[in-house]
């Protein structure tokens, strides 16, 4: 038991990394691109809205027979997980370039700044702190909904509960729940803690 | 031909509304020219005209004999500098940051960019060992005002444009600053709707209502001017004596 913990704890983990790597792929430099461009803005929020109210184990049995990304396994689950990352991170690094304060945005571009300079050195520094609040928030869902990725064979903690929900075993689902838990508030703390000190206010 | 700033029939008009209309004026080195007008009169559109934050939709406005439109854009904001009310300093830089900020950029030395804050700090009155590493929320609001000139200061740009920079400043502190200005050798166009600033400032007042350029000479010329937007600014001096 504490071996087959253990690895599925290690599995789940991976799992979210993964997922957080590749959704913080997309969505930071997405949402860099929509601040350039607000007509889009409603649509690709919209978008990203909706497959956030699509319910998770639904979004996983969507995907299992789509070829080529879907089927059994860890890489349904990871793109399942990457699609409901997307949005907490997509708007809150669009709402924290978008919230710099407009007379240090064009004293920037007085100063003589050329666009990269003003996103690296005034842009994304002043909206880290937001952005960093959107990886958390991702982040501490994800590591909850991956539980769910076991329903379609991808591994993890979620092992543990579905085999638990099965035989009835509340043990068994609390040996799944109760990891998880500590790891989405290991997450939160961390990220928290990486939030006030490389983004103080 | 030796201007180093001149507005040939300048307009400009953004969404069908004229902000600016036909302006023209040439700006010798070593002027400080204030414009002067009322919220809406198009003075800060102006100003953005220089460094090439915006650019006319008719005429030309030429610096250094070149018009804005063929000047690299970024070469033109490096060798103006630039304040602006509640001086828009980067919150997350020092103090000496913000002011080696365009040296920083024009990749100086870090020796050369380390003197030439210290010089800066010192010479708008304040002292770089106490006030280098601070941050800007740090500061009182006459002080965040000297960085900006500071910063605006440091690459020893030809031209300093100021939008208002001492309009949130408490009087007493207004002057002090106003006193520090005077004291500026560089060629400065200055923004502002207080004409006591004006007449303090100025080597050359011009006066803009509803975009177009009402009056433009020097400050005792501006007392005697019979304009009626230029006897309603100067009427603002009488009521002052009154109280």
């Amino acid at each position: 038991m504490w071996f087959e913990l253990q690895d599925l704890a290690i599995e789940h983990i991976i799992m979210v990394a993964i997922s957080m790597l590749i959704a913080a792929g997309i969505a930071i430099p997405t949402a860099i691109w929509l601040t350039r461009r607000a007509a889009w803005h409603r649509w690709v929020l919209g978008f990203a809205n909706i497959l956030q109210t699509i319910p998770s184990l639904a979004l996983f049995g969507f995907l299992i027979p789509i070829p080529f990304i879907g089927g059994i396994g860890k890489r349904t689950a990871i793109i399942a997980l990457v699609l409901y990352a997307l949005l907490p991170i997509l708007r809150n690094t669009l709402v924290g370039i978008m919230g710099v304060d407009a007379a240090v945005r064009e004293s920037a571009v007085a100063m003589g700044m050329t666009p990269r300079q003003v996103l690296w050195q005034v842009e994304l520094p002043l909206a880290a702190r937001t952005i960093l609040a959107g990886l958390r928030v991702a982040t501490v869902t994800t590591v909850g909904t991956a539980t769910i990725a076991a329903a379609i064979g991808a591994g993890g903690l979620g092992v543990f509960i579905f085999r638990g929900i099965a035989s009835v075993d509340s043990g068994q689902i609390l040996a799944g729940a109760v990891p998880a838990a500590l790891m989405a508030i290991l997450a939160d703390e961390g990220l928290g803690w990486i939030e006030r000190r490389f983004a103080p206010a | 031909m030796s201007a180093l700033v001149e507005f040939a029939g300048v307009s400009y008009s953004v969404g069908g509304r004229e902000i600016l209309r036909d302006i023209s004026l040439r700006l010798e080195p070593g002027e400080k020219l204030i414009l002067l007008g009322r919220s809406g009169s198009g003075k800060t559109t102006a100003l953005k005209l220089v460094n090439g934050l915006l650019f006319p939709s008719s005429g030309h406005v030429l610096v250094e004999g070149k018009s804005t439109t063929e000047w690299d854009s970024v070469r033109l904001k490096r060798h103006t500098g630039y304040v602006i009310q509640e001086s828009g300093l980067f919150p997350h830089f020092t103090v000496a940051a913000n002011v080696g900020t365009v040296p920083k950029l024009e990749n100086w030395p870090e020796q050369r960019i380390q003197a030439r804050v210290s010089e800066l700090l010192t010479q708008v009155g304040l002292d770089p060992k106490e006030f280098g590493a601070r941050y800007p929320k740090q500061l009182s609001g006459g002080q965040r005002q000297r960085i900006g000139v500071a910063r605006a200061l440091a690459a020893n740009p030809a031209l300093l444009l100021l939008d208002e920079p001492f309009g949130a400043l408490d009087p007493v502190t207004r002057l002090e600053l106003q006193r520090q200005f005077q004291k500026l050798q560089t060629t400065a166009i200055f923004v502002t709707h207080d004409v006591r600033e004006a007449l303090l400032l100025g080597s050359r007042i011009g006066l803009l209502r509803a975009g177009s350029l009402e009056f433009l000479g020097p400050p005792p010329e501006f007392l005697h001017s019979q304009g009626e937007e230029a006897r309603a600014f100067l009427e603002v001096l009488g009521a002052g004596h009154v109280v």
